[in-house]
């Protein structure tokens, strides 16, 4: 067993954590540095839902072990807004009705935030392949879906119908 | 929380050899961990030493070799899907690469581990068959090629020896007048494929095949080369009859029937992947024949 020292900037401020290497990014994120808005689901790198950009690219923190986050800057969705001031696509999940239960949201946000950054002229279609490896139990597509659509220049909610939910 | 294990994250090749060497069977490798994670999170692997490949830059290097392109084996599979500088020489790679997993796993995972990984559903293990890749390896015996036939041994099996670690992967770099194509089918999408298929086809200046090759995934242990599909095209027009014939010598196959799909709908999409793949393979290398 190795125990070590991860020093990690979380949102843009610089922390430190003392952890054995075989613990996960998700468990010392939570565990140990409080984010409690990084939810576990699978815990085996499939739903989704844990997912925190990593050096500004989307991961499933359960499967980076924490040792991997060394020198790292980990965004959660608590860090896209500023301050109190939400980001626009944390904005349209509100006024889109895009959340349900709540509990993929923050890695919806974040794999969205991620794709929008690299395609900011998506289609609808592409934004529902973009998101295809994050998993909602409510089935909750539809509105999650329109939101992030809300968010792209000229698709808004007269694309609604042509590509489904 | 995985298993407790002795974490080293070695800065040099040579120190992550010397590593495997001295702990033998009790220690494993781990490149980007995007399988061998959950392995260790559902105590399925229980290494005593995890050797952490992330910090040999050295595993990351992407070069033009002449008319082959190395890619090393750390390089993610997400550089491969945006295929930027001389990986554009293959872009085979960025159409597999687009198919693997979700995104999270292309953005962490790397060709090395996935060939070394084997899964015999993996889109790299078939691409690498198909393209006669060479995979290079370094181990205590020094470095060694060996040709992707002879690699993928069986299902999560290859022909890497104790203390072995693939360095990187050679492949043909694809010029004008030949084509390349992957379908896939699977039941949700980021899923691994129930079957894959992976065409190449190069186009004789007369617009005959002058080579096909196609491997397909997912239809037994290994990733399969099609040979007499590839024999029923040599030499001849690529019109639908010829790749429809040729494509239906797929229905050869034996694979194995499990879970997800019978043995006889592997077979089925077998055909029918092979004749999609055939067909597009074609028609990009006659578009790039008159680049």
């Amino acid at each position: 067993m190795t125990d070590l020292t991860v020093a990690l900037t979380l949102n843009g401020r610089p922390r430190e954590v003392r952890t054995s290497a075989h613990r996960t990014l998700l468990e010392i994120l939570r565990d140990d540095l409080g984010a409690m808005e990084v939810k576990e689901g699978c815990g085996e790198g499939v739903c989704g839902t844990c997912t925190v950009l990593l050096d500004g690219e989307p991961v499933s923190s359960c499967l980076v072990l924490a040792p991997r986050a060394a020198g790292c800057q980990v965004t959660t969705v608590r860090g896209l807004g500023d301050g109190d001031r939400l980001h626009p696509l944390q904005e349209a999940f509100v006024t889109e009705g895009g959340i349900q239960c709540g509990f993929c949201i923050p890695g919806m946000i974040l794999t969205a935030y991620a794709f929008l950054r690299d395609h900011p002229a998506a289609s609808r279609a592409e934004i529902r392949r973009a998101l295809a490896g994050n998993l909602c139990r409510c089935t909750g597509y539809t509105k999650i879906i329109d939101a992030i659509a809300s968010v792209v220049p000229g698709r808004g909610a007269g694309e609604q119908g042509a590509g489904g939910g | 929380m995985t298993i407790p294990f002795d974490y080293r994250a070695p800065a040099t090749l040579a120190e992550a050899l010397a590593l495997l060497r001295d702990h033998g069977e009790e220690a494993k490798p781990l490149a980007g961990g995007q399988s061998l994670v959950p392995l260790l999170t559902l105590r399925l692997a229980r290494p005593a030493v995890l050797v952490d490949l992330h910090r040999l830059d050295e595993l990351r290097a992407i070069r033009r070799e002449g008319d082959a392109l190395f890619v090393g084996a750390l390089v993610r599979h997400r550089a491969l899907e945006r295929g930027d500088g001389v990986l554009a020489d293959c872009p085979l790679l960025q159409e597999a690469a687009a198919l693997i997993g979700n995104v999270r796993v292309r953005t962490l995972g790397t060709i090395g581990g996935s060939l070394a990984h084997a899964d015999p559903a993996a889109e790299w293990p078939a691409v690498a068959r198909a393209l006669d890749a060479l995979v290079l390896v370094r181990g205590p015996a020094g470095d060694r090629g060996v040709p992707a036939g002879d690699f993928f041994v069986g299902a999560l099996v290859t022909a890497l020896r104790p203390g072995e670690l693939i360095v990187g992967v050679r492949l043909p770099v694809l010029g004008p007048g030949t084509g390349y194509a992957v379908e896939e089918f699977s039941r949700r999408a980021g899923d691994f494929a129930v079957v894959a298929a992976v065409a190449v086809v190069e186009l004789a200046p007369d617009g005959t095949v002058a080579r096909a090759r196609v491997s397909l995934a997912g239809v037994g242990s290994i990733p399969q080369r099609l040979t007499e599909t590839e024999a029923a095209l040599a030499g001849r027009r690529p019109d639908p009859e010829t790749l429809r014939r040729a494509a239906a010598h797929a229905g050869a196959i034996e694979p194995e029937g499990d879970a997800h799909a019978s043995a006889a709908y592997r077979r089925h999409l077998a055909r029918v992947l092979t004749a999609r793949a055939l067909a597009r393979a074609a028609a990009v290398a006659a578009r790039r024949g008159a680049a």
